[in-house]
C-alpha cells in the first residue's frame, strides 16, 4: 500500500539560530499513505523541522523535494501542494468566526460571494472529522472553549479544497481534547491515511504515537536518532531512543542529602503533587516546554510578595526567562540593570548613592564574571548570555530568601551556562532555595529534587540519584511508566 | 438566548445613544422633530465618516494620531481645488489616499509604531492646510453643498446618510473578503501570513480605506459648513478614536463594528447638544462631554468583566 516515492522530502537540512544549532543534518521523506509519528523532547528539532516543511523558514543548509522536483519551497507553494499544518499554539483570529478563518485560511477557494460556501465548508468538514460536534459556524472562535478551537482548527486542516490536502501536519493535536474526540480525530487520521494522504503526528502521548503510527521518527539535539516502522518500537524503546546514548557517563558526586526541614516554600495545587522546597535547596521543575512550569511559578511569586506595598524585605526573587519581554531595560546601562532590585538600600534620602552603586556593581562584575569593560555601557552590548548573568546578579542582590528561575539558560552558551551553575550551587549552600523551571534535562542533574510536569501538574517527584535522563523522559510522555528504574 | 460578550459589546452603544437621545427630548421636546433632529445630527455626518476611517486603522492595531490634521487638510482642499478646479481637486484628494496606503506599508515594512509616524503626519497635513488656506475661508462645491442639505421625505438628512454610511462600511468590514482579512491581520497576523495572504497589502489596503473614509469625513464637513480653516477638524483625532472604542471597538485584536462605530459617533455628537441644552458653560463641556466617555465606557468594562466571570464558571 505505502507507496515508495515520497510526496515530501527534505535533505540534509540545517538551521542555526544564533548559536544555537536547531538543525544538524535531517532527512525525511514522506510518502502517501503514511502516518509519520515525531517524537523527542524540548530542543530536538521537532519545531524547526515542521517550520521546515510548512514553507515557514528556510533551512540554511538543504534541500526540500517534492514528488515532481526540487522547488522553491515557501508558504504559498507548501499550501498550493497540499500541505496543511496545525500548530500547537493555538493559530487561529480570535475576533473572527469560524467560517471567517475558513475564509483566511483557504484563500483561493472563495469568490466574491463566500459567506455561504465558507460555512457548508466548515459544516462539512467539522462533520466528517468530529461527527455530531455541535459548533455553530457563525460562531466567534474567541467564544468558543479550548477544545473547539483546536476541533476547528484540525477539521479546516482537513478540509476538501480545491487544492486537497495531502500532506497534514498535526502538532500535539489532542492536548486539549478529550479521549472521545481524540478518539475520532485518530479515527480520522487513519482513513486519511488510508486514502493515501500523509500525516506527521507529534504528540507526548506515546500510546497515540504507538498505535497510529505507520513509522516513527525519533530526533535529539538536532538530528533524527532513530526512523524505523511503528511496529518496531515499544514504549520503553522509545523513551531510550529519546534519551542520550552515553547518559551513564557523566554521574555527578553524590551530595548530602539535604535534612527535611521545614519548608520556605510550600503549594499545594488542585491537581497534581504538592510542591515544597527547604533551605538550601535547589528544587528542579522539568517535563516538555509549556505544561504548567511557568504558570506554577508565576502563582508561588504572587503567593509570595504581597500584593500592593512592596516589603522592604523582599521574600522572593524573579530570573525572567524571555529576556527581551520581562527581563533587561534596553536602554539602561548594565549597572542601572544589575542594581535595580536593590535600589532601597542604595539611596540616601531618596536619591541613589551612586559611588555606592558603582560599588556594588564592581563587586557582583567581579563575583559572577560579566564580560565589559564599563558597566556604564548599554545593556544590549553584551551578548545574551552575560545579559543573563546580569539578570541573575539583580535577582540575587535583591537578598531574597527564594529564587525563581524561569528557564534562564535559554539560548546561552556552554561555558556561561557553567559558571552560572557554579553561581546557583554556591548560592543553595549560601542558605537560599532556588526553585529553577529548565526545559534542559542535564540541567536538572544539578538540582536536589525534581518535579516533572505533564499536561499542567507534577506528576513525578525525584530525588538525589533518581534524577537521570531515563526517569524524566519517561514522566514527561503519557503511556511510559515512571520512574522506571 | 444567552446574552453573549459580543451582544453586550454592540448593545451597550445604542443603549447610550437612546439614552442621551431620551434625555435630550426630555430637555428641549421641541428637539423632537424632523428639523430638531437633523440640527442634533448634522454636525455627526462627518464625524461618523472619520471614525470609521479610525476603525480601519484601528482593525489592524494601528492607532491614526492625525485623523484630525488630515480631515482639515481635505477641507481646505475641497473649498479650495474641489471648488475652483475640480480636476485638480480630485487628483489632489486621490493623491493623498494613495500616501495613506504608502504610509501603511511603510510602518509595516520598517516596523514602526503608527502612532510615532502618524503623529509626525499631522504636522504635515497641518502645514499642508495652512499653506492652502492661511485664513478661514474658501467655498464648498455646489454638489457637496446639495447633498449635505437634501431633505428625504420622512427621516432628515443626518439620520438618513448616518444610515446608509453604517451599511456600506458594514458590508466592507464585516462582509467582504478584504475586510475579514483586515480583521484577521488585527487578530493574529501569524496565521494570517500562515495561510499564504500578503500582510503587507492588507495593512495597506486597510490604511487605503480610512484615508478614502477621511477624505469623505472632510468633503462632508466643508457641505455643512461651507467654508474651511487650516485647523476646523482637530478635534476629530481624539473623538473619532473615542467614537470606535465607544462603539464597541477595542484597541487590539481587531475587534471592530462599523454600526457600532457609526452610533459611537453618533453619541459623542449628541453629548455635545446634550450639554449645551444643559445649559452648561462651554468652560465645562469638554470635561463634561470626557466624563460621558468615561461613564460608557466603564459600563461596557463592567458587563464584559460580568460576562467573563459568568464563562468562567
Amino acid at each position: 500500500m505505502i507507496s515508495t516515492v515520497p510526496l515530501l522530502s527534505v535533505t540534509d537540512a540545517s538551521h542555526r539560530f544564533g548559536e544555537v544549532r536547531a538543525l544538524g543534518g535531517v532527512s525525511l521523506a514522506v510518502a502517501p499513505g503514511e502516518c509519520v509519528g515525531l517524537v523527542g523532547h524540548n530542543g530536538a528539532g521537532k519545531s524547526t523541522l515542521v517550520n521546515i516543511l510548512n514553507g515557514g523558514l528556510t533551512p540554511q543548509e538543504g534541500t526540500i523535494a517534492t514528488q515532481d522536483a526540487q522547488v522553491k519551497w515557501d508558504v504559498g507553494t507548501a499550501r498550493a501542494f497540499g500541505l496543511r499544518c496545525v500548530f500547537q499554539e493555538l493559530s487561529l483570529c480570535q475576533n473572527l468566526t469560524v467560517a471567517e478563518n475558513a475564509r483566511i485560511l483557504h484563500r483561493a477557494d472563495f469568490g466574491l460571494s463566500w459567506r455561504g460556501p465558507a460555512r457548508r465548508l466548515t459544516q462539512a468538514a467539522l462533520d466528517s472529522v468530529f461527527p455530531g460536534h455541535g459548533i455553530d459556524p457563525r460562531a466567534e472562535v474567541g467564544s468558543l472553549p479550548i477544545a473547539r478551537r483546536q476541533m476547528v482548527e484540525i477539521a479546516l486542516a482537513f478540509a476538501e479544497t480545491t487544492s486537497p490536502p495531502r500532506i497534514v501536519i498535526l502538532d500535539e493535536p489532542t492536548s486539549s481534547l478529550d479521549a472521545g474526540l481524540a478518539g475520532q480525530l485518530l479515527a480520522h487520521v487513519r482513513r486519511f491515511v488510508e486514502a493515501g494522504g500523509a500525516v506527521i503526528l507529534i504528540s507526548h502521548i506515546l500510546p497515540e504515537v504507538l498505535d497510529h503510527a505507520t513509522r516513527i521518527v525519533v530526533m535529539k539535539d538536532g538530528k533524527v536518532v532513530a526512523d524505523r516502522p511503528g511496529g518496531e518500537f515499544t514504549q520503553e524503546g522509545l523513551v531510550a531512543a529519546m534519551g542520550s546514548t552515553t547518559a551513564a557517563a557523566a554521574r555527578r558526586e553524590a551530595r548530602p542529602a539535604i535534612a527535611e526541614g521545614t519548608p520556605v516554600v510550600s503549594l499545594a495545587p488542585a491537581r497534581g503533587l504538592p510542591i515544597r522546597a527547604s533551605r538550601g535547596e535547589v528544587v528542579g521543575l522539568t517535563g516538555l516546554a509549556g505544561h504548567g512550569q511557568t504558570e506554577l511559578l508565576r502563582r508561588l511569586h504572587a503567593k509570595m510578595s504581597s500584593g500592593w506595598r512592596a516589603p522592604r524585605a523582599p521574600g522572593v526573587a524573579f530570573v525572567a526567562g524571555d529576556r527581551q519581554l520581562d527581563g533587561v531595560f534596553p536602554l539602561w546601562s548594565i549597572r542601572r540593570n544589575l542594581t535595580l532590585s536593590s535600589l532601597r538600600a542604595l539611596s540616601h534620602r531618596g536619591l541613589v548613592d551612586r559611588e555606592a552603586e558603582v560599588r556594588v556593581a564592581e563587586e557582583w562584575k567581579a563575583r559572577i564574571g560579566i564580560r565589559s569593560p564599563d558597566l556604564g555601557l548599554g545593556i544590549l552590548s553584551l551578548s545574551g548570555g552575560n545579559q543573563q548573568k546580569v539578570l541573575f546578579a539583580r535577582a540575587l542582590l535583591a537578598a531574597a530568601p527564594v529564587v525563581l528561575m524561569d528557564d534562564p539558560m535559554r539560548g546561552v552558551d556552554v561555558g556561561t551556562k557553567r559558571e552560572v551553575y557554579g553561581i546557583v550551587r554556591a548560592e543553595a549552600e549560601a542558605g537560599r532555595t532556588l526553585i529553577w523551571y529548565s526545559t534542559e534535562i542535564e540541567e536538572m542533574e544539578l538540582c536536589d529534587r525534581v518535579y516533572v510536569f505533564r499536561e499542567g501538574e507534577a506528576v513525578a517527584e525525584l530525588a538525589g540519584a533518581e534524577i537521570t535522563e531515563e526517569a524524566i523522559l519517561a514522566a514527561s510522555f503519557v503511556g511510559a511508566k515512571a520512574g522506571a528504574a | 438566548m444567552r446574552l453573549t460578550a459580543d451582544m453586550i459589546r454592540l448593545a451597550v452603544p445604542f443603549l447610550a445613544l437612546a439614552a442621551l437621545l431620551g434625555a435630550v427630548f426630555w430637555l428641549q421636546p421641541r428637539a423632537m422633530s424632523y428639523t430638531g433632529l437633523n440640527l442634533l445630527f448634522n454636525l455627526a455626518v462627518p464625524i461618523a465618516l472619520a471614525t470609521l476611517a479610525q476603525m480601519f486603522i484601528i482593525a489592524v492595531n494601528d492607532l491614526d494620531l492625525s485623523m484630525g490634521a488630515f480631515v482639515s487638510f481635505v477641507a481646505c482642499v475641497t473649498a479650495t481645488f474641489l471648488n475652483d478646479a475640480p480636476l485638480v481637486g480630485i487628483a489632489i484628494l486621490a493623491a493623498s489616499i494613495a500616501v495613506y496606503a504608502a504610509l501603511g506599508v511603510v510602518i509595516h515594512l520598517r516596523q514602526l509604531p503608527a502612532i510615532v509616524v502618524t503623529l509626525g503626519m499631522s504636522f504635515v497635513w497641518t502645514g499642508l492646510a495652512v499653506m492652502i488656506l492661511p485664513a478661514p475661508g474658501g467655498a464648498a462645491p455646489e454638489w457637496i453643498r446639495a447633498i449635505m442639505t437634501v431633505k428625504p421625505p420622512l427621516v432628515p438628512m443626518a439620520i438618513a446618510a448616518s444610515v446608509l454610511i453604517a451599511l456600506v462600511a458594514h458590508l466592507i468590514v464585516a462582509r467582504s473578503s478584504l475586510g475579514v482579512l483586515i480583521r484577521g491581520v488585527g487578530g493574529n497576523e501569524r496565521s494570517v501570513a500562515r495561510a499564504g495572504w500578503s500582510v503587507l497589502r492588507a495593512r495597506a489596503a486597510a490604511y487605503a480605506l480610512a484615508g478614502f473614509f477621511a477624505v469623505l469625513a472632510g468633503m462632508a464637513l466643508v457641505g455643512l459648513t461651507t467654508a474651511a480653516d487650516a485647523n476646523i477638524a482637530l478635534r476629530y483625532t481624539l473623538l473619532s478614536i473615542a467614537g470606535v472604542i465607544l462603539g464597541g471597538g477595542e484597541f487590539t485584536g481587531g475587534r471592530v463594528s462599523a454600526v457600532g462605530a457609526v452610533v459611537g459617533a453618533l453619541t459623542l455628537a449628541l453629548a455635545g447638544s446634550f450639554l449645551s441644552f444643559l445649559r452648561l458653560s462651554p468652560d465645562w463641556q469638554i470635561g463634561a462631554q470626557g466624563a460621558i466617555l468615561i461613564l460608557v465606557l466603564a459600563l461596557r468594562l463592567g458587563l464584559d468583566a460580568m460576562e467573563r466571570r459568568r464563562a468562567a464558571r
